[in-house]
This record gives C-alpha cells, structure tokens and sequence, in this order.
C-alpha cells in the first residue's frame, strides 16, 4: 500500500473491501512512525480519534469517494477540542469551541483526521523556519526547508503520510510549498471556499485549498470543500461544478497565456529550463502559447507587504492573553499584560508585520500606503481581466527557484518575499491557480504554475491535469532526505 | 462684560431592538447572567467571521429616514482598532467615511418657535461588553452579552444652543425612534447613551471655541444639568481669560459637576480600514422605499393632526404624542366620540393616573379605546353623570368589563325621569322644613344642602341640572 497512488485508487480499495479504513489509519500511522522523526511536519497526531473514526466509517458503509479516507490539515484550521496553534507560542493549548467548515465538510464526507500540520507562524513566511515548535525538513532533501507557509502539509504529503492535507494560501503558502515538496496544490478563487474556522492572517487575500499527489486528487477534495457558506460573508453564492468530470485530457485549442514579467532573469536558469520544457508539452497537447504582459507585475509585492500586514495587525490583535492562549504572568496592569503577552507569545516575523501594518494603516500614512497598495490591487487585476480576454490560462514557474537550504533566507526578508513573486498577485486579484510538479532540477522539485479565470477552476484543473498525464512526473516519490 | 454663546454637538448611541446580534445569531437579552449570550463569532474565537443580521440594517435604514437622512446607496463597514478587554476582537466593526445615512435633521419647539437641529450622520456599529468593579479585589469583571448588540450612532451638527435645547432633541429624537420601533430608548438600561461636546465662543464670533466632551450622563435630566454645570464652568474660565483644554469630561451625579478625565484618549488613532471580511453593501433604490414604508406617522405630525383635526390644545397634543402607544390610544377613543377634547381629558386625567399609579405600559390598559369611548357617548347621552362614570372607569379599568355592563349590573343610569324627581323633591322639602324656611329668609346656600340630600337620596344617579331646576322652582314658590 502506499499514498502516492491517489485518492481514487484507494477508494476503490475501500469498496472491493481489500482494505478498511483501519487498515488506512494504521498505514498513515505507520508512516508517520517511520518518517515524520525526520520531517517533523506533524504538531498533532489525532491518533485515538482517527481509530474510533475509522471503526464508526466501517460501521457506516460510507461509500463517498473520500470515506475512509486519512486526512491532515494546516495547523490554522480549527478543530473542535483539537489543539489548533497555528505554531504560535501564542495559541499553545488553544482548543477551538468549534470546527472550521472545511472540516465539517470532509467529515461530512467521512474523511479521517489523523492529524495537524507545522507551517510557518500565522501563515507567515515562506519556509516553514518561522514556527514555534518545531522545524519541518524537504522530504527530498532533509538540508533544505520544504517552503511555507504550509510546509506541513506539503511535506506530510510528499513524504507518503497522508494521502492528501489541506493548506491556505495568501500570497503562495500552497503552491510554493508544493512546488518545493513536488506536489501538486491549488489555491481555489477567492470566495469558493469557506474560510470560517481558518485563523486569520490576511482575510482578504487567504483561502484554504488541497495539497495532493495528483491534479484529480486535488479536484475531488475541492469538490469536498467548495461551495458557498452562510457562515462565510465573502463565500460566494454559485452552484459548484463538477470538477472531476471536467477532467478530460483534451486541451486542444486552449490558448495559454505567457506572461513575461514573471520569466525575468532572477529566475534560476534550471527551473527555466524545466518550466520552457513544460510549454513545449502543452504545445503538443494542441494548446496555442500566446505572450501577454501583466504590466503591474512588479508593484505586487510592495502591494502585498502592505495590504496582508495591514489585515494582519488587526486579526492578530486579539491574542491580548485575556481569553485564550498565552498570558505573559506578572504583568502590573492591563497595557503591561498586553505588553508582556504580545511580546513573549509572536515570533520576529510575525512582530514585524504587525508593525509595518499598523504603521500602514496609522493616520497620516493611511493615503500613501494602504490607499495607495489597494489602488495598485485594483490595477494588477485589470492586468488580469485584460490578459484572460485573449487567453484561457496563465503560465508562470511557481517559484524562481528550488527549495533553498535552511538559514540562507532567514537573514534577509525581502530576499525570502522574493519568493513569492510570480504568486502573490494572483491572491491580490483573487484568482485561482495551481501548481503541478513539471520536473527536477539538480534532483530537486521544480513547480509549474498555471493560473485561471475567476472560478474557472474547472479550465485550470483540466489544464493542469492533461500537463500532469502526459508529462508522466506525478507522483514523484522522493527518496526521503538521501539528496544525490 | 463678554456675551457668549454655547454651542452643543451630541453623539447618540441606540440599541437597535432586534432579536439578535448583529454579526451572529446569539440572543438580545438585558440583564441576562453574565456572558452566557456569547458565541466563537462574538467572543472573537480565531477564525470566526461576522455575518450581517438584515433585520439589523433594516432598523438602521429606517432611523435614518425617519431623521430625514440620505440613505446611502453604496456604504461598508470598517474595524475600528483599540486594545480593550471589552472588545474581545480588539477591533470594533463600524462605519468610518461610508455610513448607512447622513445629511438629516429633527425639528424642535423651543419656547413655541420650531428650530431644525442638523443631522451629520447615521452608522450601524456593533455594542462592546460590559466592564465591572470586581467585588473581590483588585480585578475587573468582563460580561460579553452586550458585545454585538447592534447599534446606531447618531451625531448631531452643533446646531444646539442651549441645554435645554439639548434635552428637547434627546425627547425627540426618543420618541421618533419609539414611534418607529427601531429601538425600547431605555436610558437606565443603555439602550439609549450620550455624549456631549460643548464649547462656548463670543457673540458675533464665527469659529468654534475649544470643546469637550462629556460623558456618564444616564439620563436625560443629567444630560441636561451636566451640559449647564460645564457652560458655567467654562464660562468662568473664559471670563478669567483661561484657556479651554480640550478633553474628556466625566459626569458626576451626586455632585452634578463634570470632572476631567485622564486625556489619554487623545492620542488614541483607531487606524480605521475597510472590513475585509464584509462585502459592501449596495442598497436599491426599492429597498430604502420599502424602509421608507415602514415609518409610521411621527410624533410632530401628529401632534399637528391633533391639534387641527381634533381641535386639541397644544399642550394636551404634547402630552398624547410623547410614545406611539398613547397617541393610538387616544386616536382611537377620540374618532369614536363627539368631543375628542372630553377623549383628551379622561385619558391625560383619570386613565393617566391609572398607568402612573400602576406602573403600567399602555398596551397593558384593560380598557381598550373603543370601551372608552363607549364610555364617554353614554356621558354624552346623559345616561350617566360624569361623576359616577369616574367610578365607572375605575371598575373597568379593574375588571376591563364594558361600561355598560357595569352601569347595568349597578343599577347607575342617572334618572332623568321629571315626575320621579319632583316626588322625590317633594318628600324631602316635607322632611327639611328648615332649609326651605333659610332659603325663603335669603340663604341661597340652602339649596344646595337640599339638592346634596336629594343626590345622596337617588346615590347620585340623578341628573343634578334637572334636581337643581325642579328643587328651585318647588321652593321658590
Ligand atoms: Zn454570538
């Protein structure tokens, strides 16, 4: 048995009654056992509750097709009596009161957690190396960071634990760590999927998405999670598609979009090579390339590190210590618990933000930066409107490079937001996009970004499926650390 | 010596009366045990998210109308920052540059002249908790069932001059909001906050002097002394030549003064920004119609009505409008009777008293308006004496049994009878020899103790003008 084989493999498993959720529970558990010493991408292992699941599934005869199925999550999604730390010191012990829709959906669907995943602190970062408890490594290489901020997920994936996690992404945090980890994630338009019950970090830019082995597999959790919810305000109101039967393979005539602001030449030659290499298979599938220009590309970044710390310093301002998590002990007042507690409870990164936000955000500043960026926002999703009147879907890499060693960006931030680059904007317009292994690079995981129409996630999942089956990569199964 | 003249802005706060919060679906309950009207969205659980309670923006539309406010048809929500226990998100959501409405007024009458006190604007916002003392040492208590109550903030343009002025724009403004139904106005309950600024400036003076603010006035007599004590106070300052500080005052009730209080708030920057986790809102043009519809005829308008439809006088018109509920009570007597004056009268009289003694809501009167008017037409008609139908009302109000049934049951109706009454005149001129003798030698109170013994005699059912007529003429001849 193994993960990497996909979730309908499994499924058909489960109903030629070969195995049992159990046997599924215990493999995912095994596996974990075995490797998760060394990635280190789990912070909560669900164990009991995942057998008592397992047995209720068998009971059941639940037959949907993620029924019976392990699954993990990003450690921001609440889980009801559930430690859920987004790997703050600050929310250490925090049990929610409740469980995030996404969660009522895949166990609606009788999906099995088994367990919560590391990533960076609050979802900020781009390498999992900002999280308070403990440091998750590259499946493909153990010397390198598996990307962030939903490393967890990605590596848990990538190294066979679960068959499929669920991350968020505001700015890249499932496509880069996908694309460092070799698998496939997709970041869904914004507004598809609910985000009650995902922890804050910047509300207008996060959404939770599925990190898995292959394009189907990342189309039947998204069938799972989508769809509107009355508790999410942003949800949007439109029936979901079936994704998995858009699936079709033919993409003749689909006209790719390549954008050349996001080929400049910072980006490593190797993933190059690998991303010109995936054009060229598109081409044969019968899909026209046409170059376009995203004119605003380069005004992204300066945007996003105003607009998401901006969001940031006023979600994160409720960790006070006076309800829940952490309490910073022999404070003199209430403005010194405040203090003590903000202080001891975030990490560097996550401080920083807070206080370029509030800077942002502070009167007198207001017009020339928050105004200013969200003016920027409106611009680069007009880029977008205009490039997807002439195209179906975009190419970009995911990211400019490889998965980098640990340590060589902690020192210098804005070379670790460089990272983000040929991502970020597609969160500030709210599109979907997904990115699909496209090959290796001195033997390690290059990513292939495609992004879509506002909800056309059906074009963009059968894109990057008919890329994935004729390309033959997914799913690569790393050799677990031993980096040739 | 140097005029001035006060100049008075008020910031109202009103507790919409809906049944729920206004981004969850906990209960709206005064007094209920602390913070058990709470959930993950209002106590800021991470990753709970605000969903807008329609009914919530429909109230808010409404008040705006019945201010005579634009209603916006584009307008959002933004969070406003402040580290605060009593605000578990440490944002409050609120409207900063885009409220529900703006540009309206409320019309005044100060010493019979109508005075427009500008409007400049109407925003929905959400209630923060409830800090307590802790009776158990140096701690304080935090109650989360007001955190989410839906408000709406009312700002006044410096329109107002005097305190008293000030007092009559609350009663106003109360009452359009009862009349309306968009909220109880309980001051002693927090369902109805103010806060003043004051500043005083010199006659003829263009620009605003140096304001500040009071707040803790709970009531609207303390509003009203608050404001006079700080006019005073900054008067004397300004006759020293004493400059203004601008700051936050608080009211003292047992003193009656305003005291300063720590002006720390000064520095505070809210760094306002749009709600990310609300979409905007777009009202049609239908929508804020069909608010528009539900305001009922308010209290200046009716107050017109009454005095030129009904031909009350100003001052009964005042007291009948003060809550929708009275006014529809005396709508409905008085359209039922000849005189609507005799409507005004037993009800601002006897019923009035009733409700005081009682402490009483109108809509817990036993009598309804059309008993009362049965009432007053079996006065009209002379069935009864005014005098016994005070006893009548007074059973019906205990019973809420029909007027008639009781004068039936009581054997009340006034005998009006010629024949009846001169027999029994005669009886009693026969046994009150002296008192006619008395009238005769010019002692015209005589008669009044005889006709006195004739209504104890019928125990008062006679009707006194026929007894007088038929008891003078007996006697006099
Ligand atoms: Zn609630």
């Amino acid at each position: 048995m193994d993960f990497y084989s996909g979730l309908r493999k499994l499924h058909q498993g489960l109903i030629s009654r070969e195995m049992t959720p159990a046997d599924l529970v215990n493999f995912s558990l095994e596996q974990i056992k075995a490797v998760d010493m060394q990635v280190q991408a789990f912070v909560t292992v669900t164990e009991e509750q995942a057998r008592v699941k397992a047995e209720q599934v068998r009971e059941n005869g639940a037959e949907g097709i993620l029924a019976g199925i392990p699954f993990a999550l990003k450690d921001n999604m609440c889980t009801q009596g559930v430690e859920t730390t987004c790997a703050s010191r600050s929310l250490q012990g925090y049990k929610p009161p409740y469980s995030a829709t996404v969660v009522e959906r895949l166990e609606r669907d009788h999906g099995i957690l088994i367990g919560k995943l590391n990533m960076d602190e609050f979802a900020m970062g781009s390498s999992t190396e900002n999280s308070s408890l403990c440091k998750t490594h590259n499946p493909w290489d153990f010397e390198r960071v598996p990307g962030g901020s939903s490393g967890g997920p990605a590596a848990a994936v990538a190294a066979g634990m679960v068959p499929y996690a669920l991350g968020s992404d505001t700015g890249g945090s499932i496509r880069q760590p996908a694309a460092f980890c070799g698998v496939v994630g997709l970041k869904p338009t914004y507004g598809l999927v609910s985000r009650y019950g995902l922890v804050a970090f910047a509300s207008s830019l996060d959404q939770i998405g599925p990190i898995t082995n292959s394009v189907e597999d990342a189309a039947i959790v998204l069938q799972s999670i989508a769809g509107p919810d009355r508790r999410d305000s942003t949800s949007v109101q439109r029936d979901v598609p079936n994704y998995i039967e858009g699936l079709t393979g033919d993409i003749c005539g689909l006209k790719i979009g390549v954008a050349m602001e996001y080929f400049s030449p910072s980006i490593d030659q190797k993933v190059r090579a690998a991303v010109d290499s995936a054009i060229l298979q598109l081409e044969r599938l019968g899909a026209e390339m046409i170059k376009v220009s995203l004119p605003h590309t380069s005004y992204a970044l300066s945007a996003y590190y105003l607009l998401a710390p901006a969001e940031a310093s006023s979600n994160l301002a409720r960790y006070d210590g006076v309800r829940y998590g952490y309490r910073a002990q022999d404070a003199e007042n209430l403005l010194d618990m405040y203090r003590q507690t903000r202080s001891e409870g975030f990490g560097a990164e996550v401080k920083r933000r807070i206080l370029i936000g509030t800077y942002a955000l502070s009167s007198g500043y207001y017009d020339a930066y928050y105004k200013r960026a969200q003016q920027v926002r409106t611009l680069i999703a007009k880029d977008f409107d205009e490039a997807f009147a002439k195209v179906d879907v975009l190419l970009s890499p995911t990211t400019p490079t490889t998965a980098f060693r640990f340590g060589e960006k902690t020192e210098d931030p804005l070379m670790m937001y460089m990272n983000d680059i040929c991502t970020i904007p597609v969160n500030l317009a709210g599109l979907p996009a997904i990115s699909v292994p496209c090959g290796l690079a001195d033997g390690l995981p290059v990513g292939l970004q495609l992004i879509g129409r506002m909800f056309d996630e059906t074009t963009l999942l059968r894109t990057a499926h008919a890329y994935e089956q004729a390309a033959g990569f997914a799913p690569m199964r790393p050799a677990l650390g031993v980096h040739a | 010596m140097t005029e001035f003249e006060t100049v008075i802005g008020l910031e109202v706060h009103v507790e919409l009366g809906t049944q729920t919060k206004i981004f969850c679906g906990c209960a709206v309950e005064f007094g209920a045990p602390p913070n058990t009207h709470v959930c993950p969205v209002c106590l800021g659980s991470p990753g709970a998210l605000p969903v807008l309670n329609e009914e919530a923006l429909k109230l808010a539309i409404r008040a705006a109308l019945a201010l005579n406010c634009t209603v916006r048809q584009e307008s959002k929500f933004d969070r406003k920052n402040y580290f605060y226990p009593d605000s578990p998100k440490a944002y409050q959501i609120s409207q900063y540059d885009e409220p529900v409405g703006e540009h309206g007024f409320i019309e005044i009458t100060v010493q019979g002249e109508k005075k427009r006190i500008g409007i400049t604007r109407v925003h929905l916002e959400e209630d923060a908790g409830k800090l307590t003392h802790s009776p158990y040492g140096d701690a304080s208590l935090v109650d989360l069932n007001r955190v989410g109550i839906p408000l709406i903030e009312i700002v006044s343009e410096p329109d107002l001059r005097t305190a008293e002025e000030a007092r009559l724009y609350l009663e106003e403004l109360k009452s359009i909001m009862q009349y309306c139904a968009i909220s109880e106005c309980k001051m002693e309950e927090g369902s109805l906050r103010c806060d003043a600024n004051i500043s005083l400036r010199e006659v003829g003076q263009r620009e605003l002097g140096t304001k500040t603010e009071i707040k803790n006035m709970n009531s609207f007599r303390n509003v009203q002394r608050g404001l006079e004590y700080e006019e005073q106070r900054q008067k004397k300052m300004l006759l020293k030549n004493e400059k203004i500080v601008q700051q936050t005052m608080r009211f003292h009730e047992e003193s009656g003064a305003t005291v300063a209080m720590r002006s720390k708030e000064d520095a505070h920057d809210y760094r306002y920004f749009p709600e990310p986790d609300l979409p905007r809102i777009s009202l049609s043009r239908e929508y804020s119609e069909e608010r528009r519809a539900e305001i009922p005829e308010l209290p200046a308008e009716r107050r017109q009505r009454f005095v030129e439809v009904y031909g009350l006088p100003l001052y009964d018109a005042e007291v009948l409008t003060v809550t929708k509920a009275l006014a529809d009570y005396f709508d409905g007597t008085a359209s039922r009777v000849r005189d609507p004056k005799s409507a005004s009268n037993w009800i601002m009289g006897d019923l009035l008293a009733h409700v005081k003694a009682n402490g009483l809501e109108m809509e817990q009167v036993r009598v309804k308006p059309e008993q009362l008017a049965e009432l007053i037409g079996v006065i009209e008609k002379g069935t009864i004496s005014s005098k016994i139908a005070k006893n009548v009302l007074k059973e019906m109000l205990d019973s809420g049994k029909d007027a008639k049934v009781i004068i039936e049951e009581q054997g009340l109706i006034q005998i009006s009878d010629e024949g009846q009454l001169r027999e029994i005149a005669l009886r009693i001129i026969a046994t009150n020899k002296k008192s006619v003798e008395d009238f005769k030698a010019g002692k015209e109170k005589a008669l009044g103790a005889l006709v006195g013994q004739m209504m104890k005699e019928t125990k008062g059912k006679a009707n006194p003008q026929l007894v007088n007529q038929i008891m003078l003429a007996l006697i006099s001849d």
